[in-house]
C-alpha cells in the first residue's frame, strides 16, 4: 500500500476495519458486494468468528477464502452452510426477518441514508445509467438495521439523491413509520474518514467518530451537505496490526484470484 | 416430449422473433452458449428477461435484437457497468429499447409466482423505494386478513426459458446444483424450456433424494455444450472466468471494437468453441 502514509494505514483501510469492527460475532449480515463484502470478512478473519455472512446469491453461512467478484463466485456456495434459490433468499430468509444487518455500499447518499445506486440525472432520460438496485430495495427494509460504507467525496454524498433506489430514513424523523417500514433502517455509516449515526430524533447523520488524523474540516470538504458533528466527538482507533495484516492478506490473495494469477485454486 | 438437439436446431425451434425469452443463470450456470447461438440465428424484437443481465444481454442488446428488457441488476457483477445496455438506454443505440425495472425480490417472487401459476406475486417489497413510481407494474394489495399493503408485480410467463445446467441423464431429466438461482422457476413458468449440459450420463440413480432435478417431461430441448456457461461458471466443472469479466468491461466500452469482439468470437462461432475456454478453469482432479 503505497499511500499509506505516515500512519501507516490508507483511508480506506480504516474504512473497512471500522466497519468490521460494528460486525458482532452472532450477526446475521447480508452482504453487498464490493466495501461490505470486504468489511463483513474482515470481521470474520478476526473478532467475529462465527458471524453469519449471506450473500443475495443464496449463500448463507459462507466463508470464502479470497473475496468474491460477482455475489455468485464459487466459492461463496463451496464454503456455504447452505445455498438456496434465489426466490427462498428473498422470501424467507430476507423478508421472513431472519437478517440482522444489511451491509449496503452507496453511489449516491443524502444525510437521511438514503441510497441510489439506478441513475445519475432524470430516469426516463440518463445522464448515467447506473446498475440499479439488485437485492438493495428490499434489504434496506426488511434487514434489522442497515449499516452503509462509502469513501467520501462530494459527487457521491450529496444534497439530494436522483434517485430512491434503497429507501433510508427518507425526509428524516418517523417517515420510515408512516410508510409502513417497521424496521430501524440505517443505523451506522462508516467512511474512510468518520463513523457517522442518526440523530435519535432527525435521523440526520451525524459525525460521531473522527478517524486518526482526520480533521471536521476534510468530513466537510468531502461531502456535499452541512455536516453536523457530536458535541462528544470520539477518534476512531487506528487499526491493529493483526487487522491490517488480515485485510491486507485478503486483498492480495484476492486480486491474485480475479486476475487469473491463481489458476488451479478454488475460485 | 423432450428431445436431445445440436444447440442450433434446439434454439431454431424454440426461439422466435418478438418472443418473451428468458436465459437465466444468477451468476452460476448462464446460458452463454445459448445466447450466442440466439445472436448467430439473428433474432429480433425481443424482450429479454433476466434479474441480472450480464454479459449476454449486453451482447443482445449490443448487437440490437431486444425490444424490451425486463430486469433487476443491469451492471457487470463485481467489475461496474453494463456499457453496451447504457448506450442503448442513454443513447437509442444501436436501437431504443423500453426498460422495465424491478428489485431481485420483485422478479424472483415473479418468477416464483410463474412457475406456480399464479397471474401476479404479492410481498412485502418496494417500500419507498423510486423504483414504485416509474415502474407501471409495480402496484400494491392490500391483505384481506390483516390490512397490511403488499406489494403485487404480474408473475412472470417467459415464451421460452434458457438454462445451463450440469448434467442431464438419458431420459433427458436435468441437475442443477450450486447456486440454483432462479432456475427451476424459470424453466416451470416458461412455455418452453432449452437446457444446455455440461454432459450426459446414464441415471441418476444415486443422487440424493433432494437435489435440483427437472424431470424431462418439463422441458423442450436439451443441447450437450461443454463449458456452455463460459465466462460464467459450472459448479463442479470450472471456475468462473473472473479476468474475462474484466476484460468484458474494456471490449464493450466501444461500439467498433464490441462489433470486432462479436464477429470474431461469436458470429465466427460455434457451440463446439466453449469446451476449449474453460480448459484452464477446469480444477485438477
Amino acid at each position: 500500500m503505497s499511500d499509506a502514509g505516515n500512519l501507516g494505514f490508507t483511508p480506506n483501510e480504516m474504512m473497512t476495519i471500522a466497519a468490521s469492527r460494528a460486525l458482532k460475532n452472532d450477526d446475521v449480515c447480508f452482504v453487498g458486494i464490493g466495501a461490505p463484502s470486504a468489511a463483513c470478512n474482515v470481521a470474520r478473519l478476526t473478532h467475529a468468528p462465527d458471524i453469519t455472512l449471506i450473500y443475495e446469491s443464496g449463500t448463507i453461512g459462507t466463508a470464502p477464502d479470497v473475496l468474491p467478484l460477482s455475489i455468485g463466485d464459487g466459492e461463496l456456495c463451496e464454503t456455504a452452510v447452505t445455498t438456496v434459490a434465489v426466490p427462498e433468499m428473498f422470501r424467507y430468509w430476507l423478508q421472513g426477518g431472519r437478517i440482522s444487518i444489511g451491509f449496503l455500499g452507496a453511489a449516491q447518499l443524502d444525510r437521511f441514508g438514503n441510497i441510489n445506486t439506478t441513475v445519475i440525472g432524470d430516469y426516463a432520460h440518463p445522464k448515467t445509467r447506473l446498475p440499479g438496485g439488485g437485492g438493495a430495495p428490499e434489504i434496506a427494509t426488511s434487514s434489522k438495521e442497515v449499516y452503509i460504507t462509502m469513501a467520501q467525496s462530494k459527487r457521491g454524498m450529496v444534497e439530494k439523491i436522483d434517485f430512491f433506489t434503497s429507501f433510508g430514513h427518507g425526509e428524516g424523523g418517523d417517515h420510515r413509520k408512516r410508510l409502513g417500514i417497521d424496521t430501524a433502517g440505517p443505523t451506522l455509516l462508516i467512511t474512510d474518514l468518520a463513523i457517522w449515526k442518526p440523530d435519535p430524533v432527525t435521523k440526520e447523520f451525524t459525525v460521531v467518530s473522527l478517524h486518526p488524523g482526520v480533521t471536521r474540516e476534510q468530513v466537510q470538504a468531502t461531502c456535499g451537505w452541512v455536516v453536523r458533528f457530536a458535541e462528544a466527538l470520539d477518534e476512531t482507533p487506528a487499526p491493529t496490526e493483526l487487522e491490517l495484516t488480515t485485510l491486507r492478506d485478503l486483498q492480495a490473495r484476492t486480486k491474485a484470484a480475479h486476475e487469473g494469477t491463481a489458476k488451479g485454486k478454488a475460485a | 416430449m423432450v428431445k436431445f438437439l445440436p444447440l442450433k436446431e434446439a434454439v431454431a425451434e424454440n426461439l422466435h422473433d418478438g418472443d418473451t425469452a428468458a436465459f437465466e443463470g444468477f451468476t452460476h450456470l448462464i446460458p452463454t452458449a445459448a445466447a450466442h447461438e440466439a445472436i448467430r440465428q439473428g433474432f429480433r424484437d425481443l424482450t429479454l428477461i433476466r434479474m441480472t443481465p450480464d454479459l449476454i444481454y449486453d451482447q443482445m442488446i449490443g448487437m440490437g435484437m431486444a425490444r424490451k428488457i425486463i430486469f433487476s441488476y443491469v451492471g457487470n457483477p463485481g467489475v461496474g457497468l453494463l456499457r453496451r445496455a447504457r448506450d442503448a438506454i442513454e443513447n437509442g443505440f444501436p436501437r431504443a429499447i423500453e426498460i422495465e425495472e424491478h428489485s431481485h425480490a420483485g422478479m424472483a417472487n415473479a418468477y416464483e409466482a410463474g412457475a406456480a401459476g399464479l397471474p401476479c406475486a404479492i410481498f412485502r417489497g418496494y417500500r419507498g423505494a423510486g423504483l414504485a413510481s416509474v415502474n407501471p407494474n409495480i402496484r400494491s394489495l392490500t391483505c384481506p386478513f390483516s390490512g397490511e399493503v403488499l406489494a403485487a408485480v404480474p408473475s412472470i410467463r417467459p415464451d421460452v426459458s434458457f438454462i445451463h445446467a450440469q448434467k442431464a441423464d438419458r431420459k433427458g431429466n436435468v441437475l442443477v446444483e450450486g447456486i440454483i438461482g432462479i432456475q427451476k422457476e424459470a424453466v416451470l413458468a416458461a412455455r418452453r424450456a432449452v437446457v444446455t449440459v455440461e454432459e450426459v450420463v446414464d441415471n441418476f440413480d444415486d443422487l440424493h433424494p433432494n437435489l435440483t432435478v427437472l424431470p424431462s417431461w418439463t422441458i423442450s430441448a436439451i443441447s450437450v455444450v461443454p463449458g456452455g456457461s463460459h465466462p460464467s461458471y459450472a459448479h463442479g466443472y470450472y471456475a468462473r472466468d473472473n479476468a474475462a469479466y474484466l476484460e468484458w468491461d474494456e471490449v464493450a466500452a466501444d461500439r467498433d471494437r464490441f462489433q470486432a469482439w462479436m464477429q470474431k468470437n461469436v458470429i465466427e462461432g460455434s457451440a463446439d468453441d466453449f469446451a476449449a475456454r474453460v480448459e484452464h478453469l477446469r480444477k485438477a482432479a
